[in-house]
């Protein structure tokens, strides 16, 4: 047998039918009699909502019905639920305002929906859409977090004064102010963190079924997580119970965050085709995804660092304007708060740290989690203060980290941000970084490009990230309204080949090939003859989603406790079955085995006794060979590492190329390290289109400006270097496989390896700072108005 | 309503489409051929290519009236008829050059055409200018970069073969 268990780059079992175009997207779902639905949205940033007539559209070609925020009013149809609550300085909680599936007396961004068109064809539907006339009146709309928080700005909300959704804090602020207070040096930077579309290439698309004659409603939707989509929609909605409700998400192409939400349109379609008894379906075109699909990052931030006389750092302060939008999506309010703030010691032993952070409401897209979602806006802002701190006290960037590192030794590691750290080696992953990069020889380098007329800059990144979400009971006690644990269901067949049913999702990740290695590594059972099934509610008991890189972390660690569940079992039926004691049997590589004999049962031998159950411990044990088990972790994983970008700058059109990178990551134990290393180049691909290219730009009055492909500047293959990854492995102590997670470090630790190689490379212009994106046109209006201080030599 | 006549991947099929039906939507909707994906209402991303007798086309750009007489290829006709996976799809899997597996189809055709059309050889840069046309928001490109680049020498010996 090939060696196809933990630690092997085995290929994947899912590519087969994505290379055939056999993949089955919900928009390749088609339903016996489905309709088609058009969302017709606000073109307003920000308007009252005066008389809507669907008259005309109602009585247009095709359609079988109009309905406004006022039918699913009418009809007791809740509002969209948040799933996290935070509570302000002073104990009390945010303001948490109503978001109707559809908006009933206002809209609050462009891209709100007003009225839905259910029809015979898509093109007959938002042919009608086209005939609703709304009557608007336009009220002013705040779009960036200063204009939303400015003394008399509109109010998105009427009940939510200043705009503030909260006013948060963590740390201990005396402390801190003490620490600065004597600090030799303080060092401060005004950043902003850019808001970035995660733009997944599948468009959002749902499709809703109702069965007449049972009452039960199916949705099928791309989504991260159809068991949270279940609950919410479910309980809070549409008032269907569990047992009526199926959700289905089949292969989603790509989430990146954008798919963990309950979005309107799974309401609606889901709605809809209880009230016209018929299939409804919503496919998303791109134009709506970027009007519709949560935004991400969409940071002010004013951070100082103060420090001795030796370089090391005292005392972090740090206060951050977070723009949730319009309204609150799922999980934002944890975003700018627990999954940012927490994260401020990054890899440094800073001993004490404060953070204050306003949420505030405006008129734009709802902002959520995007691919490390906080996380990145904690690294950039600290890897970014780092790089100043070294300039401003004249020390050199790597002597800098290294000094204020956490020791390796020093594990387990409590911060002042509530984070206890349990693994780590930071001088090991910047080591091996710099070597890989080749570092030493990167002057050679600058001197080649200068001559040619290029400014080429190094930069260097080292990071932490927090994943393997979450402890329930901890994410309870800081304002999460759901659990934050995993299941897996594990069946033995008869003949001994193995299904997993897990409650993780895979869009992208490679699930079905990664948590297939963990049962041929554990059961011994050949990789072919394990299928994972993932993304339905209807199959599987319970799950959370595939999101903060906790799929193997928890989920994984959910399948190992079902297996030993399994070999459990399987020791009493050997034991039974070769007449030992269960205490005599040894279980491996697939082989139940009498210890100091050669007597032995292979697994498959064990499962048809327990299907069979002719001769079979039948008074003491069930038959059959099927697990579940639920997994609460115990604490979050911390996959960190270094990343070190090198870039050359065009003098004469700015453009910035990024023309090496390298990551070297602590991920914890790797399963499939081909699987690893695309994770890592596809984060590092984001971060460096947050660090050079995208920006999600909104004009004063709240117009998207960047609405489409044509504009929004994605990352395309002429845009990348290819990636180098490499690996420096400590272990997660608190799960069995040891593992942290990949799928968000690229996202996190690249971009201000970038920005940092940037700066580097325009040191001689006196540049302390750029915000993302460092656009060809901010670069070149530099190096056009900046004088090259080395110019006269 | 109109007629067009078209042959995809071997068959020939005669369907009534609407003046302004795309060939994607012809291909998808009429033929339920769901490997050609659509990601994007401007041309940009790619996700729809196909084989518009033998060259790559985005098929969201294209009226299915356009079509009319012609042989596409679309991603479900491009293994042997004995399922045998084309040389580009088997590097895409050697090298792990998909992820969701949404651009994958329009990326495949693409390439595919990238190196029919590259008979002297495919440096790096030519592959990732030869992308310009195809986003994919999960690899990188890293892996397919290197897929095409493998798959080169496969399908020009293969043709030399012949």
């Amino acid at each position: 047998m090939p060696f196809e268990g933990i630690g092997a780059a085995v290929r994947r079992k899912e590519d087969a039918r994505f290379l055939s175009g056999r993949g089955n997207y919900t928009d390749d779902i088609n339903r016996p009699g489905q309709l088609h639905a058009f969302v017709r949205r606000s073109d307003r940033p920000h308007a009252r909502i005066g008389r809507i007539d669907t008259e005309q559209a109602a009585k247009a070609p095709g359609v079988v019905a109009v309905f406004t925020g006022a039918d699913m009013a009418a009809d007791n149809v809740g509002g969209l639920p948040c799933g996290w609550q935070i509570h302000n300085k002073d104990g009390s909680p945010m303001k948490e305002p109503p978001h109707p599936v559809i908006a009933v007396d206002k809209v609050r961004h462009v891209g709100d929906p007003v009225a839905v068109v259910v029809a015979e064809t898509k093109q007959a539907a938002k042919d009608a859409a086209e005939l609703i006339e709304i009557d608007y009146q336009e009220l002013p709309a705040v779009a960036s977090v200063r204009d939303a928080i400015a003394p008399g700005a509109s109010l998105v909300h009427d009940d939510a004064p200043g705009n503030i959704c909260y006013d948060w804090h963590i740390g201990d602020k005396a402390l801190v102010d003490a620490a600065f207070a004597k600090a030799a040096k303080v060092v401060k930077l005004e950043l902003t963190n850019n808001r970035l579309i995660p733009n997944a290439m599948e468009p959002r698309a749902a499709v809703g079924d109702f069965d007449p004659h049972g009452g039960d409603f199916t949705l099928y939707t791309t989504s991260q997580n159809p068991h949270v989509i279940r609950l919410l929609m479910g309980a809070f909605v549409l008032h269907i119970p569990e047992n009526k409700l199926r959700v289905v998400a089949p292969d989603v192409g790509g989430g990146f965050g954008s798919k963990i939400y309950h979005y309107a349109e799974e309401a609606i379609v889901t709605w809809a085709a209880g009230k016209v008894r018929r299939p409804v379906k919503w496919t998303a075109e791109r134009n709506e995804s970027f009007m519709s699909d949560a935004h991400g990052r969409d940071h002010d931030t004013m951070a100082e660092m103060a420090l001795d006389a030796d370089g090391n750092f005292l005392a972090l302060r740090v206060s951050t304007l977070a723009n949730m939008g319009g309204y609150l999506s799922t999980f934002a309010p944890c975003i700018p708060t627990y999954l940012y703030a927490t994260l401020l010691a990054g890899v440094y032993k800073t001993p004490v740290i404060y953070c204050e952070v306003k949420a505030v409401f405006t008129n734009t897209v709802p902002v959520d989690a995007y691919r490390g979602a906080g996380r990145p806006e904690a690294t950039f802002l600290l890897e970014r203060l780092v790089d100043a701190c070294a300039r401003d006290t004249g020390m050199d960037r790597v002597a800098i980290r290294r000094k204020n590192f956490i020791p390796a030794d020093a594990f387990p590691y409590q911060t002042p941000v509530a984070l206890q750290y349990d693994s780590g080696d930071y001088q090991a992953t910047l080591d091996a970084c710099l070597k890989a990069a080749d570092y030493a020889g990167f002057e050679a380098r600058r001197a080649a490009a200068a001559a040619k007329g290029k400014l080429r800059g190094i930069g260097i990144s080292t990071y932490l990230e927090a994943c393997g979400i979450a402890p329930s009971a901890v994410v309870g006690s800081l304002g999460a309204r759901a659990g934050l644990y995993e299941v897996a269901n594990i069946k033995v067949h008869p003949t001994g080949s193995v299904s997993v049913y897990t409650g993780t999702h895979s869009h992208g990740q490679g699930h079905e090939t990664t948590l297939a290695q963990l049962v041929t590594d554990q059961l011994g059972v050949p990789f072919d003859q394990v299928e994972v099934v993932h993304g339905d509610t209807g199959k599987i008991p319970f799950g959370m989603g595939t999101y903060g890189s906790r799929s193997l972390a928890v989920g994984g660690t959910a399948m190992v406790k079902a297996m030993d569940k399994i070999i459990a079992k399987g020791k009493k039926i050997a034991a039974h079955l070769m007449e030992a004691s269960v205490e005599d049997i040894e279980f491996k590589d697939g082989q139940f085995s009498v210890a100091g004999t050669d007597k032995s049962k292979t697994l498959t031998d064990i499962s048809l006794a327990a299907y069979v159950p002719h001769n079979y411990p039948i008074e003491e044990l069930e038959p059959g060979l099927d697990e579940t088990a639920f997994y609460d972790p115990k604490n979050f994983t911390f996959p960190g590492g270094c990343h070190v970008a090198e870039v050359e700058i065009d003098k004469d059109t700015g453009v910035a190329e990024v023309v090496n990178f390298v990551a070297v990551d602590d991920v914890g134990r790797v399963i499939n390290p081909m699987i690893v290393e695309g994770q890592v180049q596809g984060g590092v691909a984001q971060g460096i289109g947050q660090a050079l290219l995208e920006n999600a730009v909104y004009d004063e009055g709240g117009q998207l400006l960047s609405g489409s492909f044509m504009d929004y500047s994605m990352p395309r293959a002429n845009d990348l270097p290819m990636i180098k990854v490499g690996t420096e492995t400590t272990l997660c102590t608190h799960n069995p496989l040891g593992v942290k997670g990949c799928g968000e470090v690229g996202a996190i630790g690249s971009p201000p390896a970038v920005i940092n190689a940037v700066i580097d490379a325009l040191k001689d212009y006196g540049v302390r700072h750029i915000d993302m994106p460092a656009s060809p046109q901010k670069l070149w209006s530099i190096i056009r108005s900046g004088t090259p201080r080395m110019a006269a030599e | 309503m109109p007629q067009v006549a078209l042959t995809v991947n071997g068959k020939q099929h005669t369907v009534e489409v609407e003046g302004r039906t795309l060939l994607v939507e012809l291909l998808r909707e009429k033929l339920g051929l769901t490997g050609t994906h659509v990601g994007c209402d401007t041309s940009q991303c790619g996700a729809c290519v196909v084989h518009v007798d033998g060259v790559s086309a985005k098929s969201c750009t294209m009226l299915a009236l356009q079509a009319d007489g012609t042989n596409v290829l679309t991603i479900e006709g491009l293994a042997a008829a004995d399922g045998t996976l084309h040389p580009m799809q088997e590097m895409f899997r050697e090298h792990h050059a998909l992820q969701c597996g949404f651009c994958t189809p329009g990326m495949v055709m693409s390439a595919v055409d990238l190196v029919n059309s590259h008979p002297q050889g495919l440096t790096e840069k030519q592959i990732r200018e030869g992308l310009e046309g195809n986003l994919c928001r999960c690899t990188g490109y890293h892996n397919i970069v290197k897929a095409i680049a493998a798959a080169w020498p496969l399908m020009h010996q293969k043709a030399a073969a012949e």
